[in-house]
């Protein structure tokens, strides 16, 4: 047997924030001559779409800073506090929530998660999309990117089996 | 201090976590075994992330600077 480490790792959540931690370790990994594997699954399966639409939505993650990515240093550090009401209620909270997000990563030299998608199909990370949950939900083939393979609790456990690392994200 | 030669250099100057690990894999795919990778950045986190990616690859990293925030990698390929 190899003594090449894997990677597999479960992503479960589609929203902009939980969407990069999958991307991130899988290229990583493969970048340090790991093998990767990702299962969409469940909300995860978004993250396979040709065009991402991710949002970031501050009311279901009550501990997420609330900051801005423009004026004075000092402007930038301010944590506003969002009420509840407000973050839940407001129409296009989120849209703003998300736009904040992505222009506060694109200014400190985050990756997007496109570029870490393609970065992790270029380095041979294997994606994985769950055929139950593409069904229940009513997921096409042609809506995600290409490379994408296709299977089940089966085919994600007979890989895991001999994982060096697993992750339910 | 005399600078070292180097076969290509990266410069991953405001990048984040991971990319710079991921460029460095990219430069590093290119060179051939023995070559020197000279890679710059100015994420403090790629201090930990350089070492950790070298032990894990097995590629050399030579030497390690740091001026004015940013930290200069020397790599060899194995």
């Amino acid at each position: 047997m190899s003594d090449t480490k894997k990677l597999a790792i479960i992503a479960s959540q589609g929203t902009l924030d939980w969407g990069y931690p999958p991307f991130i370790l899988a290229s990583t990994a493969a970048a340090m001559d790991m093998e990767a594997v990702i299962f969409f699954t469940f909300y995860g399966l978004p993250l396979l779409k040709k065009e991402l639409d991710a949002k970031v939505s501050p009311h279901s993650n009550p501990a997420m800073p609330m900051k801005m990515p423009f004026g004075s240093k000092e402007f930038q550090s301010i944590n506003w506090p969002i009420p509840n009401v407000i973050s839940g209620n407001v129409p296009g909270f989120d849209n703003m929530a998300t736009m904040l997000m992505k222009e506060t990563f694109k200014k400190k030299g985050v990756a997007t998660i496109e570029q870490l998608r393609s970065m992790c199909q270029e380095f041979g990370v294997r994606f994985i999309a769950c055929q139950m949950t593409m069904d229940v939900f009513g997921f096409e083939k042609e809506e995600f990117i290409e490379g994408v393979e296709y299977g089940g609790a089966a085919t994600f456990l007979e890989y895991a089996a001999d994982a060096d690392i697993s992750l339910f994200i | 201090m005399s600078e070292m030669a180097s076969n290509l250099e990266l410069n991953c100057e405001g990048l984040n976590c991971p990319l710079p690990i991921l460029k460095t894999k990219k430069a590093i795919d290119s060179l051939n075994s023995g070559e020197i990778l000279k890679m710059t950045a100015t994420d403090p986190g790629s201090v930990s992330d350089m070492a950790s990616w070298a032990k894990r690859t097995g590629h050399e990293l030579v030497a390690h600077t740091e001026a004015s925030n940013v930290h200069t990698f020397f790599i060899r390929k194995k």
